[in-house]
């Protein structure tokens, strides 16, 4: 039973690493950047909601209205600066997403200062399962494992089922070609980029009532997020969710085993995949 | 001029996903034999050069250089054996001089003793290897200009006195002559000639005259496969030679 | 990339003037030109990978750090450590660290470099953080800088802040020096080779991971001389020094002075190092100096959008000195 806790929780830590992680991934593989700031729209979407949710007494409010705000600060931070980025050598796209972190950071520290921040779980939800006499599981951590694997269905869906997917894949192989079959690449791009920092927001949202609101909890999980594309694979859904339940299970296995030294177990995977196959789990030599 | 083996190919296969771009090639290199290979676009040469160069790995079949097999070894492990590869988009240093370019590929031969310590302009021997190879590809007089700035028929020179650098024994030059005016191919073919002598040449080409002109031997390729090898006579009177890739025959030279 | 050597006469006078500069002031900017210093020994050794090799590596303060521990580590309590032994330990320890994970993290190119550098340096954080190894995210207290005596002389004292500072000057010119000799040699125009063009220098015969391993590990074993000293000046030691932040500082320091020349380095740690006291100075500006992060932040977007060659672009078109216009080859001296 214990055991099935763990399993659990990897699960779920995964499915919201994958959010990110998908984001991070496609940003990638369509428009070519690598975007250091991705971590700050997690934290953004875990404030927005800490906020909303003490304005308006209600999470279940704050969680969408959130997000929608996430996705407008994407749309606005792609026209502006992003799209600069494109063509250029990914030094820069560094230095830039770089500065916009600290950015975004101290924009934190000015609005809602340095404290840690509960974020209250809506009544509705807060309660656990029992498992055995002694153990029981909080049922808002199904909701949320729950709730990410809708939106990673939906993900998938949008991606190989519909028309908008199917630009975005052509973006990502040939944006000439797919320009001059009519698909308004500029905008594509906007609302790709947009999406992925919704995704990382809306993680961040779910997530905040588990994980609390504190500074710098952006950076600490985008440095995961990397390590999950580095063993995916850039550029692939797939490989982002295999790596992201591997990592899951390796994070989780590693607090269980040696709760001190936990947060190496991840790092260990990524260096034996290094070892083995540096491309990437789904990407070919 | 010995008549010995210096390459061979058995059963050379590469594919990319389901596509078989070498498919199960086997041919022979002779010393002195100035080999071209020939084909429609699409028929695989230029992944065939990648596979022998090293830049492509194989997916089956074997590759022996002066009888060692080097199917599996680096390009820059091929580099030191004697294999010597100009490119057909050029791939030179752009930010160097012509005789940085070549210094530098001199450099890789280099005995290293205080490597990170002595000045690399202070090695007279390198530098007069690099000026020797610029002469032999006729590049002397560009010597000191930036890469950047030669013409396009220049730096296809460039690309070739790089490789002689280096010492090779086998050249491998993919379409040297792509992209050249008239005059230039013209030079470009003699400095081929020239370079003939003394080195095993293995040169693919869509320059049909120039083919003819220059190749002893050649080797017919379509879709990845080895239609005919033969002296250039026995090509030109190929019948399936000529109806798979030269057409009529009133288009060959 | 090209070597830019400026004309010796701004040289000597810069040599001079950092020379002279302590004689004036007070204590406090001369711990301020010693904190320089040091970041300019930092920023130098990240240029060679990044401006010279091409390798952006977004992990450099592990090094930094680690070399920093070693040396809080070693210490003992309240007496001074010998700087003729822990320094070769430190610097050891950042190489022999560089080396381990060269092996690993170049292996990979590109996005998956910059990531994979980023993940090694953090998995390094944690291990200080999250562990009492180096005394958690408490840190280590250095309380007795290091000593630079040998058989009971000593050269300079240490704990002064006017000999510590020419100290880290006198290393500083070590490191150029030797870096410029590196960049010259054989090697460094391999690495400038394997910038422009790997593929390349594989095809001519160049074991290209070899270099850039070398390359690496010299970066890293430089980075530990900076750490050491920072450590030194500042007497603590806390995981922060390993952290994302520091990397990611330590690369703009490279970017905004302009890569590929080391003089570069130097004035991109100056800039930075200027700008940071005088954003966060409150006498400046007041209230929000506290969140000096604002301005900084926007200014490096703003750089990085704008202004690619960085100070030290701007220096050449001064001078007219346009880099890709030079003969390299040229401009390698034969002095």
């Amino acid at each position: 039973m214990f055991y099935l806790i763990q399993i659990l929780n990897a699960v779920q830590y995964g499915l919201l690493l994958f959010l990110l992680a998908s984001g991070l991934t496609l940003i990638f593989g369509i428009m070519g950047v690598i975007n250091l700031a991705h971590g700050s729209f997690y934290m953004i979407g875990a404030y927005l909601a800490y906020w909303l949710a003490k304005l308006t007494g209600n999470l279940w409010f704050a969680i969408p209205i959130g997000v929608v705000m996430t996705l407008g600060i994407g749309g606005l931070l792609e026209t502006t600066i992003i799209r600069r980025l494109y063509q250029r050598d990914h030094l820069y796209q560094v230095l830039a997403t770089f500065g916009l972190i600290l950015i975004f950071e101290e924009l934190r520290s000015i609005l809602f200062g340095n404290d840690v921040h509960g974020v209250a779980i809506p009544a509705a939800l807060n309660y656990s399962i029992p498992l055995t006499d002694t153990l029981s599981y909080p049922v808002y951590r199904l909701f949320v494992t729950g709730v990410c694997l809708v939106t990673a269905a939906l993900l998938y869906w949008v991606i190989y089922k519909t028309r908008v997917g199917m630009m975005i894949r052509a973006g990502n192989s040939n944006r000439e070609m797919a320009a001059s079959l009519g698909v308004n690449v500029p905008l594509l791009f906007t609302w790709v980029f947009a999406a992925g920092t919704a995704l990382a927001g809306f993680a961040g949202a779910v997530a905040a009532p588990i994980s609390s609101v504190f500074p710098g909890m952006g950076n600490q999980i985008l440095i995961i997020c990397f390590v999950v594309v580095v063993i995916g694979g850039i550029g692939s859904i797939n490989g982002a969710m295999i790596a992201s339940l591997a990592i899951g299970l390796a994070d989780t296995l590693g607090k269980v085993i040696a709760a001190e030294y936990s947060a190496i177990a991840v790092y260990l995977v990524m260096a034996l995949i290094l070892l083995w196959r540096p491309q990437g789990i789904a990407n070919k030599a | 001029m010995s008549s010995e083996t210096i390459l061979e190919l058995r059963g050379l296969c590469k594919t990319f996903g389901g596509l078989a771009a070498v498919d199960d090639v086997s041919l022979e290199v002779k010393r002195g034999a100035l080999h071209a290979i020939i084909g429609p676009n699409g028929a695989g040469k230029t992944t065939l050069i990648n596979l022998l160069s090293g830049d492509l790995r194989a997916s089956s079949g074997t590759i022996f250089y002066c009888g060692h097999d080097i199917t599996q070894l680096t390009p820059e492990k091929r580099s030191r054996m004697g294999v010597g590869r100009s490119y057909q988009k050029t791939n030179v240093f752009l930010g160097f001089t012509a005789l940085e370019n070549c210094r530098l590929a001199a450099q890789s031969r280099a005995p290293r003793p205080l490597h990170w310590w002595r000045d690399a302009m202070s090695d007279d021997a390198q530098i007069e290897k690099a000026r020797g190879a610029l002469i032999a590809a006729e590049s002397i007089e560009r010597a000191d200009e930036i890469a950047s700035t030669l013409s396009h028929g220049e730096q296809r020179q460039l690309e070739i006195a790089m490789c002689l650098a280096t010492d090779p024994e086998l050249l491998l030059l993919d379409e040297p002559l792509a992209g050249m005016a008239a005059e230039e191919s013209q030079r470009m073919i003699a400095l081929i000639a020239r370079l003939a002598a003394t080195h095993a040449v293995l040169l693919v080409e869509h320059d049909m005259d120039a083919v003819f002109q220059l190749a002893n031997v050649l080797t017919v390729m379509v879709n990845g496969k080895v239609l005919a090898t033969g002296a250039p006579d026995e090509i030109r009177a190929n019948r399936e030679v000529q109806n798979a890739y030269l057409g009529a025959a009133d288009t060959l030279p | 990339m090209t070597l830019i050597i400026l004309p010796r006469s701004l040289l000597l006078i810069a040599l001079l003037l950092l020379a002279l500069f302590p004689l004036t002031g007070s204590t406090f900017y001369i711990q301020l030109g010693a904190k320089i210093l040091i970041m300019a020994i930092f920023a130098l050794s990240l240029d060679l990978l990044v401006g010279h090799t091409g390798l952006v590596s977004f992990g450099h303060a592990a090094y930094f750090g680690l070399a920093a521990y070693a040396l809080a580590l070693v210490s003992p309590k309240y007496e001074a450590a010998n700087v003729w032994l822990t320094l070769p330990l430190a610097i050891g320890i950042a190489a022999f660290a560089a080396l381990v994970i060269g092996f690993f993290v170049l292996r990979t190119t590109g996005v998956y470099f910059i990531m994979v550098t980023l993940a090694f340096a953090q998995m390094l954080y944690s291990i200080f953080h999250d562990t009492q190894l180096g005394g958690g995210s408490d840190g280590i207290y250095i309380y007795v800088r290091p000593e630079l005596a040998i058989a009971g002389f000593k050269p300079l004292d240490l704990e002064s802040p006017l000999q510590f500072y020419y100290f880290v000057l006198i290393l500083l010119i070590l490191v150029h020096g030797l870096l410029k000799r590196i960049l010259h040699a054989p090697f460094g125009r391999a690495l400038a080779g394997i910038r422009l063009n790997e593929q390349r220098m594989r095809s001519i015969g160049f074991p290209v991971f070899g270099y850039k391993l070398g390359a690496f590990v010299i970066a890293g074993a430089l980075a530990g001389l900076a750490g050491y000293l920072a450590a030194c000046q500042f007497g603590f030691v806390n995981p922060d020094i390993l952290a994302w932040q520091q990397s990611g500082t330590v690369l703009m320091m490279v970017i905004l002075g302009g890569m590929g020349r080391l003089h570069g380095a130097v004035l991109g740690a100056l800039a930075y190092v200027l700008l940071q006291e005088f954003l966060s100075a409150p006498a400046i500006t007041g209230e929000f100096a506290k969140h000096w992060q604002l301005p900084m932040g926007s200014l490096i977007v703003v750089i990085a959008l704008v202004f690619p060659r960085g100070i030290g672009g701007i220096f050449d078109v001064a001078l007219r000195r346009y880099s890709y216009r030079t003969p390299s080859a040229n401009l390698v001296s034969r002095e």
